[in-house]
């Protein structure tokens, strides 16, 4: 959890609202010219698409720092890649793309065993699919979109998470939201982490049952609030509950913490209620084999009612399934809107997965998988451990391959993202709606097909003392460091200094001492 | 009995009375205590004792810990999922080749009627060539967010492609066809506003009205009188024409029965009621008008009335996705506040530039919308006299619909007939043809019947052996 300091929730507040003050007093200018300019008749007995407060945070805040955010890439997003430079006539307000570029090292996409661009194994089987299905069947699955690569990577999935079937869908929001509303109606209750993605809230209130939510990955709190429904039953009538879902994730996206799984899932089979664990970001990227947080936290797949993924983040490719026992699957597929009305997946997509699975599985004959693997664990857990020494403050759990940087400042928010871009380094810096107000961070994601090189650092300002000792120990690893002037910590270094965002005290490195010991 | 009540009121109030007049007994601090000064101090103290007691409530009760166990011990909860019966086994056909015009399904070719294929561009060399060339180029997916790095040049050379395409200033990308309607109406209609939108609309509509939390009003399908009825009504009963915003929300060509929105009119009406248009095109993009740019176009309706025009990609284009495009600030509005957009990984960019290339192609080929027309009026002369069945869908809609001249009493029976209709077409004459499904969850109260696609790339053949095939399967089943 967040620990936010007194004076920084201070001076963040201050900033804020000085933002406001200054956003009101613009606003008020602007609607004395547009008192003094005549209103366009055609808008007449019209309200505007936009009634007043509601857009102030857009206009006034984030267009100031509009170009951090949605910046155009021109090639694969793997571990480097060409960031399209935009340039602004008016401030801000609108963008325009140039013809330049620059390549960077990408912190930001969701890339984590590296199938983001073209791959020796899974593209020319793609292309083969292409040219075999086409890029898309223009049909839902039950009437003629079901091909029979459909079928295979169903069963695939289905095998590769530990349950008895699957389904899939085109998209991961998707899968959430029309999923929820099938399984669960009026007179159910939902029981939702508290920060819990956007589908999911979507999928809750689309449904019509009522939905309660319990302090983030906090089991006691879960333990209380089921005892407490159960007992009192639905609201007014106190009707005992049709059926409890609790719905969790395995990695929180904004925060990189994993999900304490084998305590809620105790929790909710004491209680008879259904869990629902959503594993959007950890499929593929942790567990030993990457089946994803079941596999890490030792809990067997068989606990848990149904488990839904998506296939954007760890297998490069598009779309989400849900696995669960054959009896949900066969319900799912006859009244899910999903599966009836929306267009099925992309055949190429499908072979991406079937690829990308077989990859991981060792099932194409060679170790990549496991390389990618543990590449991902190495990588992940060396990343966060050396910024925690440098003194920043950065959040989640070991191994988990997401790591946000906390800036709270709203103006520290461009600084880093800009001064990153600079020295070459992209990555993804998220402010309010997507956390809340006052915790602004920079969000890092880490890829197996980071190399050691791209991520090595020394600290810049006690390396040149030490470079005797390190020369000892990592020799080649400096040499490659020398070289690499750009590379990701030195950079992520200089301008957290910069800035100002080392909230803890650095770690004095191990070496200092060792050499004072050396010269006495 | 009387005389003695009266004797004892009489005595009482007598005492009264000299208690309030009795003479000054004593002095207190300098104050002379008079006698009604001391009935006046017991009345004030007996108000005050009255003021200062708790009034009576019953005891609250919580339930003790025991109690709750007991409680959640005797909970059952129902299954997840109710029991599966034998309908809910139903397999659909799985094909072994792409979705053209004619396909391969268990290891049989079959002409297909069930893709929405219009302009026949599953298959083309075109697209399939700049497919290619985009996943080796960016590989399939977009790992990411339009907001963080998911944002790949294709995405942003298609929006400004399809926005050229229509005549419009901008427009925006979504990820999956159904998720456009359904992020684009919350982001627009909040609790509080009116939306008047038509009964037969299809699920991602109605559950993004639903998502909303606006006040939505039903009419008639396809019925302008009916909306006409249903406008005059919301503005007499609304206060703040100022504050509230005001849709209409419509389909070109309906899924649910293939009848065609008549656009003049509901211009008209939206004129003269001051709304605004969301019009949904996925099934009329590419297939109405003399240049495919849709219902606009083909009722000769400027583009710019239209306030909000959605669509997906995955019917005319062969493609996969949608779109939605309108003014400047329709279109900027929705890049911070559409959750199907902000929330979810972008289109990956071969889709993408297979619209492009899809777009392209229709620019330069009008003639094949030409011959999907006559494809058309071929299939709906053929079709006009099957036996039991009615064609329900409009003369040009490319969706011909057909419906049960007498329903057999119940839906279920009717599912389970035109389920075997299907089948057998199918097994017996290969041809591959759709019944419209419905999920528990749709509002729609439209008669289900069978679907065909039409497609440009179907030869006149294929359109008549489907309409022997269903004219001799329907005799034999409904009868």
């Amino acid at each position: 959890m967040v620990r936010l300091p007194y004076t920084t929730a201070l001076t963040t507040l201050f900033s804020y609202g000085l933002l406001f003050v200054f956003g009101q007093l613009r606003d008020f200018f602007r609607k004395l010219l547009g008192w003094i300019r005549k209103p366009k008749d055609q808008l007449k007995g019209y309200a505007p698409i936009c009634l007043g407060l509601e857009d102030f945070y857009v206009r006034r805040l984030y267009l100031r720092i509009q170009d951090c955010f949605g910046r155009p890439i021109a090639s694969a997003p793997d571990s480097w890649f060409d960031v399209v430079e935009r340039c602004s006539n008016d401030n801000n307000k609108t963008l325009h793309r140039t013809e330049k570029t620059s390549r960077c090292l990408n912190l930001g996409s969701y890339n984590y065993l590296g199938f983001a661009a073209a791959d020796e194994y899974c593209t020319p089987r793609v292309i083969q699919s292409l040219k075999e299905y086409s890029a898309s069947t223009c049909s839902t699955r039950v009437d003629g979109g079901t091909t029979k690569l459909h079928v295979e990577l169903e069963e695939l999935v289905a095998r590769f998470v530990g349950k008895e079937a699957a389904i899939l869908f085109g998209m991961g929001y998707v899968t959430n939201s029309a999923l929820i509303p099938c399984i669960i109606g009026k007179g159910g209750l939902i029981i939702s982490d508290s920060l819990n993605h956007n589908s999911i809230v979507n999928g809750a209130r689309g449904s019509g049952a009522t939905v309660r939510v319990f302090q983030h990955n906090t089991p006691s709190h879960l333990e209380e609030v089921l005892r407490e429904q159960i007992a009192e039953g639905q609201p007014r009538t106190h009707r005992p509950w049709k059926k409890i879902i609790v719905i969790v994730e395995g990695i929180y996206s904004m925060e990189g913490e994993l999900c304490k799984l084998p305590e809620i899932i105790a929790v909710c089979k004491k209680y008879k209620a259904y869990t629902y664990l959503d594993e959007a970001h950890s499929i593929g990227a942790v567990g030993k084999s990457g089946r994803g947080v079941c596999e890490l936290l030792g809990v067997d797949p068989a606990d848990v009612d149904i488990m839904m993924g998506t296939f954007t983040k760890s297998f490069g490719s598009c779309g989400g399934y849900i696995a669960a026992s054959k009896e949900i699957i066969q319900y799912l597929k006859f009244s899910c809107p999903a599966h009836l009305y929306a267009t099925s997946m992309s055949p190429p997509a499908v072979q991406q997965v079937i690829s990308a699975i077989k990859v991981i599985l060792g099932e194409d004959g060679s170790s990549r998988g496991a390389q990618k693997l543990a590449r991902i664990r190495e990588n992940s857990n060396f990343f966060r451990s050396e910024l925690q020494k440098m003194g920043f403050e950065v959040l989640g759990d070991n191994d988990s391959p997401v790591m946000p940087i906390m800036l709270y400042n709203p103006a520290k928010i461009p600084a880093f993202s800009r001064e990153c871009l600079r020295q070459n380094v992209a990555v993804v810096t998220v402010a309010f709606p997507a956390t809340p107000l006052l915790l602004a961070r920079a969000r890092i994601c880490i890829s197996a097909s980071h190399t050691r090189e791209d991520l090595i650092k020394a600290l810049e300002n006690v390396a040149p003392l030490f470079i005797p000792t390190i020369f000892v120990s990592k020799g080649p690893e400096l040499a490659c460091w020398v070289q690499h002037f750009s590379s990701s910590q030195i950079v992520i270094s200089k301008v957290g200094d910069l800035i100002g965002v080392k909230y803890f005290p650095a770690e004095p490195p191990k070496h200092l001492n060792q050499g004072h010991n050396k010269l006495e | 009995m009387a005389l003695a009540m009266v004797n004892v009121t009489a005595s009482v109030l007598d005492w009264v009375s000299s208690a309030f007049d009795a003479p000054t007994r004593a002095v207190v601090f300098g104050v002379p205590i008079d006698g009604h000064l001391v009935v006046e101090a017991l009345l004030v103290v007996v108000i005050l004792f009255q003021l200062t007691r708790k009034s009576y409530k019953p005891p609250k009760k919580p339930l003790t810990e025991k109690e709750i166990d007991e409680l959640c011990d005797d909970w059952v909860p129902e299954p997840l999922t109710p029991q599966i019966t034998e309908d809910m086994m139903y397999e659909p056909p799985t094909l072994e080749s792409a979705a053209g015009p004619h396909a391969i399904v268990n290891g049989k070719e079959v002409v297909n009627f069930a893709s929405a294929n219009y302009l026949g561009l599953v298959g083309n060399e075109k697209i399939t060539d700049s497919c290619v060339g985009a996943l080796e180029k960016y590989g399939v997916g977009s790992c990411g967010p339009r907001g963080f790095y998911g944002t790949i040049d294709v995405h942003l050379d298609c929006e400004q492609k399809i926005a050229k395409f229509l005549g419009t200033p901008d427009s925006i990308l979504y990820s999956y066809g159904i998720s456009t309607i359904f992020s684009v109406i919350p982001a627009f209609c909040k609790k509080g506003d009116i939306i008047v939108a038509d009964e037969g609309v299809h699920w991602a509509v109605q559950n993004g009205l639903y998502l909303s939390r606006s006040t939505v009003v039903y009419f008639k399908h396809n019925d302008m009188k009916s909306l006409e009825n249903k406008l005059e009504e919301v503005t007499r009963r609304s206060k703040q024409p100022e504050k509230v915003r005001r849709y209409i929300v419509v389909e070109a060509i309906y899924q649910n029965s293939g009848q065609i929105a008549p656009l003049d009119e509901i211009v008209r009406l939206k004129e003269k009621y001051r709304f605004r248009i969301i019009l949904d095109e996925s099934h009329s993009f590419g297939v109405l008008g003399n240049s495919g740019r849709g219902l606009a176009d083909h009722c000769g309706v400027p583009i710019e009335k239209i306030d909000i025009i959605t669509a997906g990609m995955g019917n005319a284009l062969a493609t996969d996705g949608g779109f939605c495009t309108g003014s400047v600030r329709v279109v900027d509005h929705q890049r911070l506040s559409s959750s199907g957009y902000v929330f979810s990984a972008s289109l990956p960019p071969y889709l993408a530039s297979a619209a492009i290339a899809a777009v392209d192609y229709l620019e330069e080929n009008p003639s094949v919308l030409s011959k999907l027309r006559t494809n058309i009026a071929t299939l709906f002369n053929e079709l006009s006299d099957v036996p039991g069945l009615v064609l329900a869908s409009h003369i040009l809609s490319p969706i011909v619909f057909l419906k049960l001249k007498k329903s057999t009493g119940t839906g279920k029976t009717d599912i389970d007939l035109l389920d075997s209709i299907a089948k057998q077409a199918l097994e017996e004459d290969s041809v591959l043809i759709a019944t419209t499904k419905r999920s528990s969850l749709d509002k729609c109260k439209l008669p289900i019947g069978l679907r065909l696609f039409v497609s440009a790339s179907h030869s006149e053949s294929d359109l008549l052996k489907a309409a022997a095939s269903l004219k001799r399967v329907a005799a034999s089943v409904i009868s």
